[in-house]
């Protein structure tokens, strides 16, 4: 049961990547081509999953969105990782102190913020666009990235071969880095997929409401946003993106799932 | 408790303050000059400067974001730079849609969630446990904006059950419940799955504590320690999810709202962004950080009334 | 007639074996102790007669409460039998009750989920059992939370709770362990007395034999899930008839033979130390105040000299401990190692490769990704011209040797081994850098008795080879006894005495010490037959 979520999870997740990573060299059709004459066609076998209003393959416009969902989530979560761990491993190293004090009531701030209203807030302000996406969704995983390592170093620093580290003299920081996050790693590892899949939703809300990746590069919220006037001719075309989200993210968060089972044996063991 | 209370307090005022900083300075540092921009490109520069006064927008930043945040304290939001009226009526009139849908949302979110998570924990690794996790997996998954299409093709669209959208006022209670009742649908659902996972593995760990052996060894049966000692200490974690879900349910609305074309304040910052009314903005943004730092500031008086190691005697 | 007898009793479970044929019987007014080292299955016996066993468990053979076969029992039949018929007490007090209900209502919950009494009835029960347990209700409300107890008191509810509809067996699955030793002595007291009192039985299940001996009317010695010997405490500690009982005895009484030695100047020298934590403010920017955990202490340790430093739990001496080791700040005072004050920062990387530690916990002093070879290595540190290449790989393997492990063992993960090997390397890691003073924080308190006296003399023959100081921090007083020239007896941050070990042992000058040592259980002198 639990080896069956995590091979459903990598299967899914594997073949996100590969989609996106195709449309790099090979679409069914080119996305940009409008063929009014050809519009919303149902699934056919020149065009497996129809085609939208503008006559434009379905396929090919889900694989092109598919790189804009994964690069718009991974660079966020890369941003949230990569500000967010050292911040919290640092407020664990000095935990108590006014750093610590300053870090975490920071973190409480921006997790008080409804986060989606400030991304709307930047984009608004600076333009839309897949760069501010970016942006607005990156901010959001910092303190989760910040707090979660915070949280699970803490207990590590009262664990006694972290003291026997401090009394060989070593520092800090190099504890910090040589004991307390390899073994935190797998618990980011499991959060950066789920911020991942949570980024793939975020961004879809952004595009749908016209803040996210702006035409002509396809996106799946904006395909939705497009869809949802059609949806009584062509049911097709609002369902198939939809389709392609929820794959996207379930594929995402069995994998954490699963990687958090495999990884954690605290977790997998049941008690005696 | 008057010490945590007091604590809590401080730091609700201080999350105002910051909060209150942040917007005005994102809000400052944007392009473009409200009073140019409504008087459009060939306005003479006098008139753009008249208006400028006009507006309040001459004086220095400081001083300006000490009389919006003094004018919000007595309730004035200001004025609209494009309808020239009352930012506060125009807020007022769009929260009564906003906010309802956000607290019927959550209602649903907990009727859902506390049954089924509460199920999945005591009959855990059981059939109706899978079955209980399986949908909170594909809950969590669902994009709610994407969920209220198909709720408006389904029930709007083909069986005609509800309105597709729009909203027919309070006047009418009973069109003005069915009028929120997709949209609110819509938003709790994905959170439902969120806090029903919650809800089944806090429970869990729960009942892996050493007081509900005890609880046992005194003769309770398993679903008499599960109710009777495991459900409250559960709530202390779900409490948390669920003063951050009313967050994503205010912010899940703004994006809900432009689905069922509900009147709301989601609408009325899309509307204020294109514009670039952005006291406006400033206004609906600053509302709703305020709602969901007072939400949070409620769910931590609510874990004293929880758990009573915060209310220490002193 | 007998409460409580057990006949072939086997348990597995899924398929694991973890009591054989199991055979024990228990009167009323009596008190069965059930003793044995970790993993002997002894709390499982406990578990199997509560029915509180884990899934996936199989028993065989009998257990026979009052005439009633338990194994047979429906799940509702056991539900009406716990609590009412029997009760039972647990070994961690401290999260034995529910943190978010009053003491008074977890008592009453015993007496109404059974349906015996109105709610008044069960308040005035509540309130006479509380009062008999030492807890009055006019000093200490029903309205209480157990956070606002302490573990003493917290184990007195959890009596109350399994006594409140005064049961005909009590189980206490080692009611002392996590309890200091005055404490512990009252609660032994209080069972006693609740055994005789109540015509009960008691089922005690404790790897003490200390305890046994002063408690116990009956005996059964556990190992590896067989009773070994079983019969009245006298007969069963005197005669000591079978291999194990013996060890098991010779282990708990042992004594470490730790050579004499030759004290030099002092290595180090603790000056008035204070050490304050800040206490949680009452309201937002209100005037800091601060818990004082060391209330300037002052001790000078000689090279060479070993010393013991005992106290109960919160008296200071693990931040004492921390201090010196420079793991946390002094408020006041100073300490100096060789004469060099090392108070300030651990600038002075070379004087503390001197100063090593030994931790309590066999599982958590190491970095389970580590190879042994590394473990012991991080030391090195602290040392600029730590050995390396052909000199480091004999350093590791002579430390090795000397804690009684093979130079192979470098390359395995800690996993590897067992709790008492696994502080063996503890003490590798300690030596590795040829320091002068080692610091024992608990360093045997959880281990094994038999293992327990492999580390003690493995500590007297270190001593044998190289001239070394330490410091012994310990709560059980009869371990540091043999392991230490001089005592250091702390109580409420403060040194109370400090003498040589056999003046302090036989004739204690401070009231503390002698309540102390009164309470320590002894076990008595038994000349094997």
């Amino acid at each position: 049961m639990k080896q069956l979520t995590l091979i459903c999870g990598a299967v899914l997740t594997l073949v996100f990547f590969a989609v996106a990573g195709m449309s790099f060299l090979w679409t069914p059709e080119p996305v940009d081509i409008v063929n009014i004459p050809a519009r919303l066609q149902t699934p056919n076998l020149t065009n497996w999953l129809g085609t939208d209003h503008f006559g434009r393959d379905i396929l090919s416009m889900l694989m092109v969105g598919a790189r804009t969902s994964l690069a718009v989530a991974i660079v966020a979560v890369v941003i949230g990782m990569g500000l967010g761990v050292p911040l919290g491993l640092i407020a664990a190293a000095n935990s108590g102190s006014w750093l610590d004090e300053v870090i975490s009531r920071t973190n409480d701030l921006i997790f008080a913020f409804p986060s989606l209203v400030i991304a709307i807030l930047i984009t608004a302000i600076s333009g839309p666009g897949a760069i501010n996406a970016i942006i607005a969704i990156g901010i959001f995983n910092i303190p989760v990235f910040a707090r979660l390592s915070r949280a699970a170093a803490l207990p590590l620093w009262k664990r006694e071969f972290i003291m026997a580290a401090r009394v060989a003299g070593k520092s800090k920081a190099r504890i910090s880095g040589e004991h307390i996050l390899p073994n935190i790693a797998n618990l980011l590892i499991v959060q950066g997929t789920i911020q991942f899949s949570l980024g793939i939703l975020a961004e879809a809300g952004l595009s749908y409401v016209g803040l996210g990746a702006q035409p002509p590069i396809p996106s799946w919220g904006r395909m939705l946003a497009e869809s949802q006037t059609m949806i009584t001719l062509a049911p097709h075309v609002a369902i198939i993106p939809g389709c392609a989200i929820v794959l996207t993210v379930l594929g995402l968060n069995l994998l954490g799932d699963g990687l958090r089972d495999r990884l954690d044996p605290k977790l997998r063991s049941t008690r005696t | 408790m008057i010490t945590y209370v007091s604590k809590r307090l401080l730091s609700l005022f201080v999350s105002l303050a910051v909060a209150s900083l942040i917007i005005f300075a994102v809000v400052e540092i944007a392009p473009g000059d409200p009073a140019s921009f409504m008087l459009g490109v060939n306005a003479r520069p006098d008139t753009v400067a008249a208006l400028k006064s006009e507006l309040g927008l001459d004086v220095p930043a400081f001083q300006r974001y000490l009389a919006w945040v003094a004018g919000m304290v007595q309730g004035d939001f200001g004025t609209s730079y494009t309808y020239r009226s009352p930012v506060q009526q125009m807020v007022l009139d769009r929260l009564w849609i906003s906010l309802p849908l956000a607290l019927y949302a959550l209602a649903l979110s907990c009727l859902i969630a506390f049954p089924a998570g509460v199920l999945a924990a005591a009959r855990r690794g059981q059939l109706r446990d899978t079955i209980v996790t399986g949908a909170t997996q594909i809950g969590v998954a669902i994009p709610n904006f994407w969920f209220a299409m198909l709720l408006v093709f389904v029930f709007a669209i083909k069986l005609a059950w509800f309105p597709a959208g729009g909203f027919p006022g309070w006047e009418n209670p009973v069109a003005a419940m069915k009028a929120l009742t997709l949209p609110a649908i819509a938003l709790a659902l994905p959170q439902a799955a969120i806090l029903t996972r919650v809800m089944r593995s806090a429970l869990i760990d729960i009942l892996g504590e050493d007081f509900i052996r005890t609880a046992r060894a005194k003769g309770l049966t398993a679903g008499q320690a599960l109710w009777r000692h495991g459900l409250r200490n559960a709530l202390i974690p779900v409490l948390t999810i669920i003063g951050l879900q009313f967050s994503f349910l205010i912010a899940g609305g703004i994006i809900i709202e432009q689905v069922f074309y509900l009147p709301g304040l989601g609408r009325l910052i899309f509307q204020a962004i294109t514009q670039r009314d952005l006291i406006v903005v400033e206004s609906v943004v600053m509302l709703l950080v305020f709602a969901v730092i007072i939400i949070n500031f409620l769910v931590d008086l609510a874990y004293a009334w929880v758990d009573p190691r915060l209310r220490r005697r002193t | 007639m007998t409460l409580l007898r057990a006949e072939n009793l086997s348990l597995s479970i899924n398929g694991t074996p973890i009591l054989h044929d199991v055979d024990f019987s228990l009167d009323r007014g009596e008190i069965l102790a059930l003793t044995g080292e970790s993993g002997s299955g002894k709390s499982m016996t406990a578990f199997a007669t509560m029915g509180l066993t884990p899934k996936g468990t199989q028993i065989d053979g009998k257990l026979l409460f009052d005439g009633l076969n338990l194994p047979d029992l429906t799940e509702d039949a056991y539900c009406k039998l716990r609590g009412r018929r029997i009760g039972m007490v647990f070994q961690e007090p401290m999260t034995a009750l529910n943190p978010v209900q009053s003491i008074g209502q977890q008592v009453m919950e015993t007496i109404l989920i059974h349906g015996d009494m109105s709610r008044q009835a069960a308040e005035t029960r509540a309130k006479e059992i509380l009062t008999r347990v030492n807890l009055p209700p006019e000093r200490y409300p029903m309205s209480r939370f157990p956070h606002e107890m302490s573990g003493g008191q917290r184990q007195r509810v959890v009596i109350a709770m399994a006594m409140a509809l005064r049961p005909a067996l009590l189980i206490a699955d080692e009611p002392t362990t996590a309890l200091d030793v005055t404490t512990q002595a009252q609660i032994l007291d209080l069972l006693k007395s609740l055994v005789k009192e109540e015509d009960m039985a008691l089922l005690m299940i404790t790897h003490d034999l200390a305890v046994v001996s002063g408690m116990a009317d009956k005996l059964a010695v556990m190992n590896k899930g067989v009773i070994v010997e079983t019969g009245p405490v006298q007969d069963v500690l005197s005669q000591q008839k079978h291999p194990y009982t013996r060890e098991l005895f010779k282990a708990s009484k042992h004594a470490a033979d730790l050579p004499a030695q030759d004290c030099g100047a002092p290595i180090l020298s603790v000056k008035d130390a204070i050490r304050d934590y800040p206490l949680p403010k009452p309201y937002p920017f209100a005037p800091a105040k601060a818990f004082r955990a060391v209330k300037g202490i002052s001790f000078d340790i000689a090279r060479g000299e070993r010393v013991g430093l005992v106290g109960e739990s919160g008296c200071g001496k693990s931040t004492l401990t921390r201090a010196i080791l420079g793991l946390e700040p002094l408020q006041g005072g100073s300490v100096l190692f060789d004469g060099i004050d090392i108070t300030q920062k651990r600038q002075n990387p070379q004087v503390f490769r001197k100063m090593q530690v030994v931790f309590q916990d066999p599982y958590g002093s190491f970095n389970p990704r580590h190879k042994v070879s590394r473990l012991i290595t991080e030391p090195f540190h602290l040392w600029q011209d730590a050995p390396t290449g052909k000199a480091r790989e004999d350093a590791i393997a002579d430390v090795l040797e000397a804690v009684g492990l093979k130079p192979e063992d470098q390359h395995k993960h800690v996993h590897a081994f067992s709790g008492g090997q696994r502080q063996r390397i503890a003490i590798a890691r300690a030596l590795i850098t040829q320091p002068d003073l080692v610091l024992f924080d608990e360093a045997v308190s959880a281990l094994d008795v038999r293992v327990r006296a492999q580390i003690l003399d493995l500590m007297a023959d270190i001593s044998r080879q190289r001239n070394l100081a330490w410091l012994f921090i310990s709560h059980d007083l009869h371990v540091v006894r043999s392991i230490t020239d001089r005592v250091l007896v702390m109580n409420g941050g403060q040194i109370v005495e400090d003498g040589p070990t056999e003046q302090i042992y036989s004739n204690p000058q401070n009231a503390y010490t002698r309540n102390l040592l009164d309470a320590t259980p002894v076990l008595p002198d038994f000349t094997p037959a």
